[in-house]
């Protein structure tokens, strides 16, 4: 097969897969970030996709494939517009994760990792992610969306169907998956300014300490 | 001791605090220049002296190991050496890195490039989650500002050292905070565990001499250049030196981070926390994650540093203090623990593979009242089994909660076998419907 000419994988992104692959001291380690952009082009891990990075990091499809299966975000069917994950490991799943996991499965008719037939919303079950002060904790297209209840999540889900312009409690509106994806890939979209800098719960602590006077001792300097 | 003493979440309140300008005005990148006027030898040893121990949970002394990489051989084309930093942040309950990389992220980047020189490394990387899309922006958008600033790529600030850095988003795989499967995912294979020996220090990323970091460790440095070794090693306790960020959450008034000394207790921060919840009591915590065994109310004044949660049976870990109270199930909670480790076990080795799906099988049954008391004993035999005898801690850490909550709760199993079922209504310990019960009783 000559270079580049994979069948299904336009010129401009097998160009951008070859420059992740160019960004590392060894090519083979842009695989991951070679995938995500793979699922933003194409929606999903596709044989075209797997092809495509096998021949430009020279390994064999087997072996992209192999790695493709190990990871939990890399999906080999179509992702809706919003991926939905509901935490539901122990803290999150107690104060009430579970609950909101069972309310957006009946609300939405699916199971879990299911897409609506409209293409609009894939629901999944997540494990931790890292915002337990923010318990229970719901992820839209891995943007935060903080504090949850059944019906807020419900709200959440059918704002998203309905077109409607939805911010993460910590960050930008939301974009889709596939925007998502090729954010992850390394392709900035110039979002970082937007939302704070810290939640609430982030700054607690810090907001204390400032009440009482409290300080690190002074340094050297 | 009682206090709190923010250093790394100082900043996280300021306007815009993520941007390059922010972090400067407050003093930032004013480490990288005595850094880079430091021979790099003399950075290490200042980390050595400050006494601190890595902040990803294995409290190994961060100094120590980067004085582990073996000298360039004479005569030989030195090796090239790498800066990895473990932002991979999926432990259950860990909840610190992820806002300190969203609200300063040159933090961070800052503390890699002083580390980068220490060791003498040329690439860096930092290895993010890939479920924390709004993070990835903020440190793709750091590492571009310092770029343009000079803080990074050829001879930053006249020094002659070049250092180029990678922010690399994983795709979703527990096993990658393990710092040997970091390597093979950073090298585009799946996350599996290396054996060790050899070591990363000797043959770590691409077989080359490698460090390997939390986010937290790093970030420290730059804090511990600015003020001194001796101002570092002045917080905290006589072997666990400094602050750490401590994350509070679950039935707790006010969840949140909390950066104190190392030693502060548990009973102190619950009270900065505002206490419990309304009307309820502890009953069950992490000191540092799942992975660390449960405690109890009886541990509310253990000191929380590494000896001190050490002497009681667990360890520190990543002081990710999950507080559950009197209307949690205990069953229920440990259940969910395990069915993570199982689903997150890579495969690579049987104990752990097999074991923690045997694990879930007889906890399932427990949980839903069927099986006997006999099944206790067979799940600490199971736990037996993989403690020590796992490839990696990701086997041990699934013990973990098993052994500690029949330590403490062997009467709670008991009893969802008497019971027939869960005792517990689990909308007693969610948040939604504790508000919702207030505001009928009001």
């Amino acid at each position: 097969m000559k270079e580049g000419n994979v069948k299904g994988i336009d010129p401009t992104t097998y160009d951008e897969l070859k420059q992740i692959a160019a960004r590392y001291p060894h090519k083979r380690s842009g695989l991951l970030p070679m995938l995500h952009l793979v699922q933003s082009a194409q929606g999903q891990i596709t044989p075209e996709g797997i092809e495509a990075c096998a021949e430009i990091l020279e390994i064999t499809a087997a072996e992209v494939s192999g790695v493709a299966t190990f990871y939990t975000m890399y999906k080999r069917k179509p992702v809706g517009d919003y991926h939905v994950g509901v935490c539901t490991n122990t803290l999150c799943a107690v104060m009430g994760g579970d609950a909101i996991f069972a309310k957006l499965k009946d609300h939405l008719d699916l199971g879990n990792d299911e897409t609506t037939e409209d293409g609009k919303i894939s629901l999944e079950h997540v494990e931790c992610n890292a915002a337990c002060d923010y318990a229970p904790v719901v992820m839209v297209n891995w943007e935060f969306m903080d504090n949850q209840t059944p019906e807020s999540a419900t709200a959440l889900v059918d704002d998203l169907r309905a077109g409607k312009e939805v911010h993460s409690t910590r960050g930008p509106k939301l974009c889709t998956w596939r925007e998502a994806e090729r954010v992850l890939a390394g392709f900035n979209d110039g979002q970082a300014d937007q939302g704070p800098a810290a939640g609430p719960a982030s700054l607690v602590g810090l907001s204390i300490a400032n009440d009482k006077g409290w300080t690190a001792p002074e340094g050297d300097n | 001791m009682d206090t709190l003493t923010p250093v790394l979440t100082k900043n996280w309140a300021d306007d815009r605090a993520w941007t390059l300008e922010a972090y400067t005005n407050q003093g930032g990148y004013g480490a990288l220049k005595k850094a880079l006027a430091m021979q790099p030898g003399d950075v290490i040893e200042a980390v050595k002296a400050s006494g601190l121990r890595g902040r990803g949970g294995a409290g190994f002394p961060t100094g120590m190991k980067w004085g582990f990489l073996p000298p360039d051989e004479e005569g030989k084309a030195p090796k090239d050496r790498y800066l990895v930093v473990n932002a991979d942040e999926s432990e259950p309950g860990t909840c610190k890195d992820i806002p300190l990389m969203m609200a300063s992220p040159h933090t961070l980047v800052e503390g890699v490039i002083i580390s980068s020189y220490a060791i003498r490394a040329k690439h860096a990387f930092i290895y993010v989650r890939g479920e924390v899309l709004h993070v990835i922006r903020r440190l793709q958008a750091a590492v571009q500002e310092a770029y343009a600033a000079g803080h990074l790529g050829k001879d930053i600030h006249g020094s002659g050292y070049n250092l180029d850095l990678i922010v690399h988003a994983g795709a979703g795989a527990y096993i990658c905070g393990e710092e040997t499967a970091l390597l093979d995912s950073l090298e585009g294979r799946r996350g599996q565990p290396r054996l060790r020996p050899p070591f990363p220090a000797v043959a770590g990323l691409y077989a080359s001499p490698t460090v390997i970091n939390n986010v937290e460790s790093i970030s420290s440095v730059p804090s511990i250049l600015e003020h001194g070794a001796d101002w570092f090693a002045s917080m905290g306790t006589e072997k666990s030196k400094g602050f750490g960020i401590f994350s509070l959450s679950g039935h707790v008034a006010n969840p949140g981070q909390y950066e104190a000394p190392l030693g502060i207790t548990l009973r102190k921060l619950i009270e900065l926390a505002g206490g419990m919840r309304n009307g309820h009591e502890l009953k069950f915590w992490t000191p540092g994650g799942s992975s660390t065994p449960l405690l109890t109310s009886e541990h509310l004044d253990v000191p929380l540093d590494f000896e001190g949660v050490g002497a009681v049976g667990s360890m520190l870990g990543t002081r990710a203090l999950q507080i559950f109270d009197e209307t949690t199930c205990v069953v229920r909670a440990v259940l969910r623990w395990t069915e993570f480790y199982k689903h997150e076990s890579c495969g690579k080795c049987t104990p752990c593979r097999e074991g923690s799906w045997w694990l879930v099988q007889t906890l399932s049954k427990l949980e839903k009242g069927q099986g006997q008391e006999s099944d206790l004993e067979q799940l600490l035999d199971i736990c037996d089994n993989i403690l020590g005898r796992s490839f990696c801690a990701l086997g041990d850490g699934a013990t973990s909660p098993i052994s500690s909550s029949i330590k403490y709760f062997r009467d709670e199993y008991l009893a969802h076998l008497e019971h027939g079922g869960c005792p517990f209504d689990p909308a007693a310990s969610a948040l939604h419907t504790d508000a919702g019960q207030l505001e009928v009783g009001a």
